[in-house]
């Protein structure tokens, strides 16, 4: 069709094929630079994003920290550490009990919710038909669902009223009830996690230990349970997590008062209980203020650690496999 | 039953005198472990349906149109919750819709173009660090931005914008997840046929992963739904008092704020009957949140099984 020699009365025709085949590359040109432009910006926008959560965590870990610092300008750190008189009335920004009242609930908590959870994990995972376990895990999902203040709400008209009939104690709000509720509020997350986890171990295991004779106690307690360990710690160290950071379901239970819980049923208070009850009232710029933005800065250091720990172990788990 | 498997064993391994004690002590040990283990599941699996039951029952039969919809009142009987569900619904929408596409294109990336070295591991910490941040965190976060740095105030606008951080590490992980988990093969297809990344994405990855995003959205929606302590803190106590008030700058007590006020500091008398109904409307709309957008999904898995 195109001839290398044509005759001058073919002009007209060749400017015209000149310019069709001139739109045709030139449409085809548009069309995949704009893909290309497109894709390229489709990449810079992902990488924005993630940039941009990246940015969070340290804008809340600088913020945090920079508030929180403020409190040493009036305090020295081993009143705000060491001491148990909080008094913001009176100048008295001791966190001890708040500190220790954090560490006491988490380890209450892990007390009960780790040996029941472990025991709804072999539960689903060992002794229930498939039918039965695959009703129950959803169910199990939904119950992690259900909102905080729910649970707060049920502990303080349900389990306080019963924690008071039954020692006799005329409060009844404190760490006991602060756990109780918490371990409900963990359990689905640990015993999910920790079913998961002993589901993973390969059939072989078992089975090599049914043939060898074993109990189905033996087979759980010296086969399964070892090789599932380390997704039962990450199990449990993320039910410590939402232990260590929940707060509403503790502020309505556990009696708001900052003094030493040396007994089960003393109220007494905790860093977040403490931190969203008193935040409100107070002017941004105090010690006050900052001390509160000092616990938060606690929390999430704690919080962090408790990622490192479990990337540690997840870390070891694939080495050891 | 016992007695031949007991005689074999002992007639087998009759060099060992331990072994036929051994093994009685193993039964039952091995009964005891049994029954510990089918009592306490049993026994939670009814305790989580009798809690279940316990807050419904409650609240639900005494639902009417008037409580969903009418004005909470401060001293007088016979509040509603009108403003403050709208507002947990309000407030849910907008932190939807910052953080979904936000924590999708993080998840993206993630997944499909990031490079496998030290930076990005160091992205992947600060995800699932933010993603275990307690949830106050977020609100004292909020405060200091907007009410400080900002000087907003407590609005519906900054309670948004916090409850979106908070969900957004949980959509990066689930979205980035459900990405790896679709078959090399499906990709590797879609590029043969000289689709571009982004057609790629848009068109074979997305689609296959969207089951696993939508579950994680739910799981998300659900939270934020019921999410308090962020809302005290950034959107505050209060509502506006108007109802279908739909001002960014208005203050936004959500339903699961108003149930721990009313609870903890309110003076009406029919307290105790509004968090009752105020419980179980928050139960119901999470339980419809996580059932209503799973059925559709269910359906498709069966359907693309075989």
């Amino acid at each position: 069709m195109l001839d290398s020699n044509p005759a001058a009365g073919k002009a007209p025709l060749r400017a015209e094929l000149g310019r069709t085949l001139l739109a045709g590359s030139g449409k085809k040109f548009d069309r995949r630079s704009r893909l290309f432009a497109m894709n390229r910006m489709f990449r810079y926008l992902c990488i924005a994003a993630a940039a941009f959560v990246c940015l969070i965590l340290v804008l809340i870990l600088f913020l945090m920290l920079r508030t929180g610092v403020l409190t040493f300008n009036h305090i020295s750190f081993a009143d705000f550490f060491f001491s148990s008189d909080w008094t913001p009335e009176n100048e008295q920004y001791g966190g001890l009990v708040f500190i220790f009242g954090t560490f006491a609930l988490t380890a209450l908590t892990l007390l009960i919710a780790v040996p029941l959870s472990l025991m709804i994990a072999i539960f689903l995972s060992v002794f229930v038909p498939t039918w039965l376990k695959n009703a129950l895990r959803p169910i199990l999902d939904l119950l992690v669902g259900i909102p905080s203040v729910v649970y707060g709400y049920l502990g303080l008209t349900v389990l306080i009223p019963l924690i008071r009939d039954v020692t006799g104690t005329g409060m009844g709000d404190g760490l006991l009830a602060a756990a109780l509720v918490l371990t409900i509020m963990v359990l689905p997350t640990v015993s999910r996690i920790s079913d998961d986890a002993i589901s993973a171990v390969p059939a072989k295991f078992s089975d090599a230990s049914y043939a060898l004779g074993a109990t189905r106690f033996q087979t759980v307690w010296k086969v399964l349970l070892p090789s599932a360990k380390s997704g039962i710690m990450y199990a449990v160290i993320l039910g410590m997590a939402r232990a260590v950071g929940e707060t509403m379901a503790v502020v309505m239970v556990i009696g708001n008062t900052p003094q030493i819980a040396d007994s089960l049923l003393k109220p007494t208070s905790v860093l977040t209980s403490n931190i969203v009850m008193q935040i409100s009232n107070v002017p941004f710029d105090s010690t006050w203020n900052y001390a509160l933005y000092l616990m938060g800065f606690l929390l999430l250091l704690i919080s962090l650690l408790m990622i490192v720990a479990v990337r540690w172990l997840q870390r070891r788990g694939e080495r050891v496999s | 039953m016992k007695n031949p498997i007991s005689a074999s064993a002992t007639a087998a391994t009759a060099s060992n005198p331990f072994r036929r004690d051994n093994k009685g002590f193993n039964r039952i040990n091995d009964r005891l472990f049994s029954g510990v283990i089918w009592t306490a599941g049993v026994l939670i699996i009814a305790f989580i349906f009798g809690l279940l039951y316990l807050i419904l029952q409650d609240g639900l039969p005494k639902l009417t149109w008037d409580f969903l919809f009418g004005l909470p009142s401060e001293i007088d009987e016979g509040g509603g919750i009108g403003p403050t569900l709208l507002n947990s619904f309000y407030i849910l929408f907008l932190s939807l819709l910052i953080s979904i596409p936000l924590g999708m294109a993080a998840g993206i990336y993630l997944a499909e173009f990031a490079p496998d070295n030290k930076l990005i591991g160091f992205v992947r910490v600060c995800v699932e660090g933010l993603a275990s941040v307690p949830s106050i965190i977020f609100g004292l976060f909020g405060i200091a931005l907007f009410v400080e740095l900002f000087q907003i105030g407590l609005t519906i606008l900054g309670g948004a914008i916090s409850l979106a951080f908070l969900n957004l590490p949980v959509l990066t992980r689930v979205t980035e997840e459900s990405i790896r988990a679709v078959p090399a093969e499906q990709k590797s297809a879609s590029f043969a046929l000289g689709a571009t990344h982004l057609q790629t994405i848009m068109r074979a990855l997305i689609p296959a992963a969207l089951n696993g995003i939508i579950t994680g959205i739910c799981l998300v929606a659900g939270r934020a739904f019921g999410e308090s302590a962020v809302i005290i803190l950034t959107a505050g106590v209060t509502t506006s008092g108007e109802m279908w008030d739909f001002s960014l700058f208005s203050p936004g007590e959500t339903l699961a704020v108003h149930l721990w006020y009313v609870q903890s500091e309110a003076i009406v008398s029919d307290a105790q009957e509004i968090a009752q109904k105020a419980a179980a409307v928050l139960v119901f709309v999470v339980l419809l949140i996580n059932l209503l957008f799973r059925i559709p999904l269910w359906l498709n898995s069966r359907k693309t099984r075989r």
